[in-house]
């Protein structure tokens, strides 16, 4: 039965992809087939139904997961979403289907064997391209993770005896507890005095943010050092008003630019214009 | 209904997830950017709180029309334990998680009208509004 099948499909290549691609014009939301060079579009489509079929084409032996793995991979790198492959593995069954129905290979007999073997064709490729779609978006996402980790919290000496930590987007306990380590070992790897904690990209200053903030200014102060609270937006100071939150132990500014002229003259300096 | 919407609140993130809808919401309705962050604080708040005391729940933001005012209300619902002490829960300072205990209170100074009602072992609904001036 798949011999015939695989003659069959071999020799009718051409009309099948052609009959393919017109299918898949129909699709809308997918610009593949209408931008790219017509060259292209029959190059990528043949390649695809040629992996497609490798696996009748070629006997059923061909069909084990390395084979597999090379396909997903190669059909993942045409840059295509997941869902126009879904159609295209679709729309190529239902052609297959058709011409073999023409060919008079299936029959109203042979009807429900052909499912079978349709099937055991067609599912492990659907799977494992499915599989190879949501391991890619795992391993972007814990990248991403991993970016977002290493561009949070740094502690920047700027000049001797100051440190700045610009804090920018959301505080969660993880970067909580993140920020507290960094401030406290750059303190004192760095030897500051005063650090100041830089709020300015902190969309939301909650209940939970000015808790871990005056936790880790506490916890600076264990150091030796000072801990100033810089960059306070209007809206941020009402909002912390509104809560109730107690920073008047803190020194607080609404930039950097002051937080910085204020660090100075705590450690007995200042900027000065030179001639 | 159209100008209602929802986020569901599971981890940690969905609390952001539900303070963008409550800012872009609030943005959209015309409150400026101190009623923004009065807002964005106040869903901030109680997301926290389903998140903390009752594991999950859910952020609702309606937008309001009556009477020629305009406005927006924050629903914070949840299955959880409910709170025992009503009138503690509204002290500053009160906390049972080592936290600030500013969050209850806070939420009710940020917003024009607050309403809890809590069942112990039943759930709490939290209604907070802000009119739009």
């Amino acid at each position: 039965m798949n011999s015939k099948m695989r003659i069959i499909v071999n020799e009718h290549m051409d009309a099948i992809i052609e009959q393919w691609i017109e299918l898949m014009k129909e699709e809308k939301g997918e610009r593949f087939f209408h931008f790219m060079p017509q060259h292209l579009v029959e190059k990528t489509s043949r390649e695809f139904t040629t992996l497609m079929t490798s696996n009748i084409t070629e006997g059923e032996s061909a069909l084990n997961n390395e084979r597999l793995d090379d396909f997903t991979e190669k059909v993942i790198r045409f840059g295509w979403s997941i869902k126009f492959v879904n159609k295209a593995i679709d729309n190529f069954a239902a052609v297959v289907f058709e011409m073999l129905e023409d060919e008079e290979v299936i029959t109203e007999q042979n009807l429900r064997i052909f499912m079978g073997v349709f099937t055991g064709w067609i599912n492990p490729l659907r799977e494992s391209i499915i599989e190879a779609y949501s391991i890619k978006w795992e391993q972007t996402d814990t990248l991403q993770k991993v970016a977002l980790q290493e561009l949070s919290a740094s502690l920047i000496p700027v000049v001797d005896k100051v440190s700045i930590m610009p804090l920018v987007g959301t505080i969660d306990t993880e970067r909580a507890k993140l920020i507290m380590e960094n401030l406290l070992e750059g303190v004192v790897q760095q030897r500051a005095e005063v650090v100041l904690l830089d709020i300015t990209g902190v969309p939301v200053v909650d209940t939970m943010v000015a808790h871990h903030i005056i936790q880790a200014a506490d916890a600076v102060r264990l150091v030796g050092a000072k801990c100033m609270l810089v960059g306070i937006r209007p809206e941020i100071a009402q909002t912390i008003v509104a809560l109730g939150i107690n920073l008047s132990d803190f020194t607080t500014t609404s930039t950097l630019r002051r937080g910085m002229q204020e660090a100075l003259s705590l450690t007995n300096r200042e900027i000065v214009e030179v001639e | 209904m159209s100008n209602r919407s929802s986020v569901e609140i599971f981890t940690e993130w969905d609390i952001v997830a539900a303070r963008q809808l409550g800012r872009n919401e609030a943005k959209n309705s015309g409150f400026g950017t101190v009623d923004q962050a009065r807002i964005t604080t106040a869903i901030s708040e109680l997301a926290r709180n389903i998140y903390l005391y009752a594991g999950k729940g859910k952020i609702e933001i309606e937008r309001l029309s009556t009477d020629g005012m305009k406005g927006m209300t924050i629903i914070a619902s949840d299955e959880g334990p409910g709170i025992p002490d009503l009138r503690r829960v509204m002290e500053d300072g009160f906390s049972t998680s080592g936290g600030l205990g500013a969050g209850m209170p806070g939420v009710k100074r940020l917003m024009d009208d607050f309403k809890v009602e809590s069942e112990v072992g039943k759930g709490t609904i939290i209604t907070a509004t802000k009119w739009l001036r």
